[in-house]
């Protein structure tokens, strides 16, 4: 893989692979969204009732969603939430309870006229809005924004290893496949799925599209950032649309699939996150969300059916890597707390507005940057393809992906067949995001540094380790550093056989790395996981935090190294 | 939906061993067939006699000795090949493979990939990363995804006869199953279906271990009690061991599993329990398996087994006692006698 060195990336801009606007998927999109809609709707009401024949299963359903509507409206509402969301849904359960006094004829018909109401609002919500000029404002105004913050931040903390010249390029690294991605943009439908860490990484990956030079993706944004009034701005300009993960039931989860599947037909590159939320543990998402990954296997095939030249989806992972990620403190106490006991994560929104510029001005002022592997792309069943965007076998023979859903020399539709290839490209993806991984040394700091103390004390589970007093975990600089260098060796190793990336700032004098690593691991925390005493030990503020960065290289099979 | 009618294309039989050929005659029933043989000799043979291994040939086969025929006219192609040729066969394929294939292969054993220079023997324990099976390989070696595995009591012997008998076909994909089913399926042959495809495979192996087992009770002279004890404690442990490896529990409560297990361990002419009875006799491994002239799968298998189940911590006694009657020189008695000396309580505790 061609690894763009940090210092080559900046100065270079990409030329934007279409130059105008008006020709974007996505603006073509949001252009006829009535019409688009419309086609959701239709569509996902066919799908409901194959899914659901008789019409008793379908009412069994509806009821089921009215209740859990009703239900969320009492328990969880939101600012984004629309107004009339109350009065809607009790209308609709007076006409199911109606139901039961109508002649057969008249209650399918009222059934079908109730489930393309609700499929419509739904649709109507998750759409996005994306608009030509609210886009070129928005994305003027990160761009400057950014650019001020950072200039006018920049404090200088230290010296070597940073450049003195700001630009976001300096704070961002783009590394990886990234002429790939911009050769598959042209030819076919790129799918999008990066990892999932901070809530910045929805601002984030879009400045990186656009400055890779690809036009605006769509994106399935968690309708919980709609909720903060500068965000929804700005995502609604970029192309996203809304995916509210309260909402579990069988019409919204089809709807959203099908605009999910119609869109990327319409060749509307798109974005999701397939860990579904962000990794609460640290660690690199090892299951995916099934159900948005289904629709680009889906879409692949309808377009295979489809008429005339076939476009083709490319699915192309993503990691995005922090020396320090914001959410981490709370993250992590929300992991521990419900490990092995399976319960759901409450969304929470500690930041409004202010919350976030204090954040972005955090982030700014801190010479600590961010890297962003793209990886290579693959076709829908994760086979690599080359720039032309033929499908590899591991050979290297090119074969058709088409075939793949050929039975008796036909495309044949078969649904339990493509959930099988969903689960397939799910692991193909996690497969890829521990290649394209870019170890900083602020993680290996602390992967170290945990595993040491967890080998000091073999009988402590990891809770009874957690709650060891922080006074009396010291670990001596000098072992460290063997251990640290040992494991470090073992990363250039594995480099070598495409395991794993790294960062350049990784290589050099041991020492420097180290102290790289403590300098940068979760440096905008109060207590900071991992750092130097006055002797020159290795001490840690937060054994849990530590335990949070740790975890981004627990499934290297690294462990036996320590 | 997977469509009704399969067009008539034929399928492809890979390798004309026992098992293969009588694979062959049964789908030759529906369908055309072409089956792979190596030998150029054993083609001509197949082609002018009529005959194979004293298994008459129907009408509907025609043994070739291309595997690029085989992969350019058929659909669905069955690999019948022992699982030491396996994956060398699997390369020899892949080229002509393509994503539309879907393989269902009847091979009862472990694929082992160590890293150069070591040998089963040399490696202290095993795990999943280096044991396969042979569908893994299939994943590995092709494109192919679309993947099934036949397992179940099939002696070749009786198949040939036409008498009773049912098989397993396993596969994470309805399609492949259906098909299997529809190209098997006659008045003596059932067809079951499974989508524990790692399940059905490793059961097919681990049964081979407690073959051997039966061999050895019986070369000590003892009877049904004996046998019965084995069966059960057997499955047991077959259960542990494949949970272990990657298989669901009801993979080995099926045809499979304790139906195979049965067939195997009362079929005093199989290689795995000629190797246990003789080694009850008092005579040595090696003379035994030079005599064969065949190497008894099971005898990999123990090896194979008794490593993963160190490296995975699974407690073994069965396994473990006869890798060391194998390869350490312990009597059969006296492994016998620890077996029944071991104190144990609960009879199941995985359910």
């Amino acid at each position: 893989m061609e690894i763009l060195e940090e210092k080559k990336n900046k100065n270079k801009p990409y030329k934007p692979i279409l130059e105008d606007i008006p020709d974007w998927p996505v603006y073509q999109l949001s252009k006829n969204r009535t019409e688009f809609i419309q086609e959701v709707t239709k569509n996902t009401l066919e799908r409901i009732k194959a899914l659901r024949p008789h019409r008793k299963q379908l009412t069994d359903d509806l009821e089921a969603t009215v209740y859990r509507e009703q239900n969320r409206i009492k328990r969880n509402r939101w600012r984004a939430d629309p107004a009339d969301d109350s009065r809607f849904w009790s209308g609709i359960k007076g006409e199911l309870v109606e139901l039961g006094n109508k002649s057969q004829e008249e209650a399918d018909k009222a059934t079908d006229s109730i489930l393309e109401r609700i499929v419509h609002r739904y649709a109507s919500e998750i759409a996005g809005n994306f608009k030509q000029t609210s886009y070129r404002f928005a994305r003027s105004v990160i761009k400057f924004g950014f650019l001020r913050l950072l200039n006018g931040t920049r404090i200088k903390k230290f010296g070597a290893f940073f450049r003195n010249r700001y630009t976001l390029r300096d704070k961002i690294q783009i590394v990886g496949k990234v002429k790939m991605i911009r050769s598959l943009a042209r030819q076919g439908t790129v799918v999008m799925v990066p990892t999932h860490f901070s809530n910045l990484d929805s601002i984030l990956i879009g400045w990186v599209i656009h400055s890779m030079g690809l036009p605006a993706f769509i994106y399935g944004a968690g309708l919980n950032l709609f909720n903060i009034k500068i965000i929804a701005y700005f995502m609604n300009s970029l192309g996203a649309y809304k995916v509210d993960r309260r909402k579990k039931n069988l019409p919204y989860l089809e709807t959203l699939k099908m605009y999910s599947n119609l869109a990327i037909q319409k060749g509307a590159h798109s974005l999701f996150f397939p860990g579904g939320t962000r990794s609460r543990s640290g660690k690199i998402e090892k299951q995916l969300k099934l159900g948005l990954l289904s629709t680009a296997i889906e879409a692949q095939r309808s377009l295979y059916m489809a008429e005339g030249e076939p476009k083709k989806v490319f699915v192309v992972p993503v990691t995005l890597n922090y020396h320090c990620v914001l959410e981490a403190p709370e993250m992590i106490e929300d992991y521990l707390q419900v490990k092995g006991q399976d319960r759901y994560f409450p969304e929470q929104d500690k930041y409004g507005s202010f919350g976030l510029i204090k954040f972005l001005f955090k982030f700014f002022s801190n010479p600590s940057s961010i890297s962003v592997s793209i990886g290579p792309g693959l076709d829908v069943m994760g086979n690599y393809v080359d720039e032309k965007g033929n499908s590899l076998d591991n050979t290297g023979r090119i074969i058709d992906t088409r075939d793949y859903f050929v039975s008796n020399g036909d495309i044949s539709i078969d649904r339990q067949r493509e959930d099988e290839y969903t689960r397939m490209l799910s692991q193909r993806i996690v497969t890829e995001y521990h290649k394209i991984n870019r170890v900083f040394a602020s993680h290996l700091v602390a992967f170290v540094g945990f595993q040491m103390w967890q080998k000091k004390h073999p009988k402590l589970d990891l809770f009874s380790l957690l709650r060891l007093p922080e006074e009396e975990l010291e670990l001596d600089y000098q072992e460290f550093k063997t251990v640290f260098k040992k494991v470090r060796k073992q990363i250039y190793l594995m480099k070598e056989n495409g395991k794993i990336h790294y960062a350049t700032h990784l290589k050099g004098k041991t020492d420097g790395a180290i102290q790289r690593g403590l300098d940068n691991v979760g440096v905008f925390h109060l207590n900071r996981p991992l750092l130097k005493n006055k002797k020159g030990n290795i001490i840690t503020k937060d054994l849990s935090l530590l335990y949070y960065y740790h975890n981004r290289l627990v499934g290297y099979d690294l462990e036996q190294f320590i | 939906m997977i469509s009704n009618s399969l067009s008539d294309k034929p399928v492809g039989v890979i390798g004309a061993g026992n098992f293969g050929t009588v694979i062959a005659n049964i789908l030759a029933i529906n369908r055309p067939v072409l089956l792979y043989a190596r030998n150029g000799h054993t083609v001509k043979h197949i082609n002018h006699k009529r005959e194979n291994r004293h298994h008459a040939i129907h009408s509907n086969i025609t043994a070739v000795n291309d595997l690029a025929k085989i992969a350019r006219e058929c659909d669905v192609i069955f690999p019948m090949v022992p699982s030491a040729h396996f994956r060398a066969m699997m390369k020899s394929l892949s080229p002509f493979l393509q994503p539309y294939h879907i393989l269902i292969h009847g091979t009862k054993g472990f694929d082992v990939t160590l890293p150069e220079g070591e040998t089963i023997d040399s490696m202290p324990v095993l795990d999943r990363n280096s044991v396969k099976t042979m569908s893994e390989v299939i994943r590995e070696e092709s494109v192919v995804v679309r993947i099934g595995c036949l397992a179940g009591p099939n002696l070749s012997k009786e198949l040939a006869q036409r008498q009773p008998a049912a098989t397993v076909i396993a596969s994470h994909f309805d399609e492949v199953i259906q098909t299997g089913k529809k190209l098997l399926r006659n008045d003596r042959f059932q067809v079951y279906e499974n989508h524990d495809i790692v399940g059905v495979e490793i059961a097919g192996v681990l049964k081979n271990i407690i073959a051997i087992a039966a061999g050895a009770l019986s070369g000590l002279g003892y009877g049904e009690n004996a046998k019965g004890l084995l069966v059960s404690r057997g499955a047991v442990e077959m259960i542990y061991l494949g949970r272990a490896l990657g298989g669901d529990v009801k993979a080995f409560l099926g045809v499979a599993g304790i139906g195979d297990l049965v067939t195997t361990c009362n079929s005093p002419l199989s290689r795995n329990f000629t190797v246990g009875y003789r080694l009850a006799k008092g005579e040595k491994l090696d003379d035994i398996l030079n005599d064969m002239g065949e190497i008894a799968e099971g005898v990999n298998t123990i090896q194979i087994a008794k490593k993963c189940a160190d490296h995975y911590k699974i407690r073994a006694l069965i396994t473990d006692r006869l890798y060391k009657v194998l390869f350490e020189g312990m009597t059969v008695e006296a492994a016998l006698d620890f077996l029944m000396r071991f104190p144990l309580s609960a009879d199941i505790d995985f359910i």
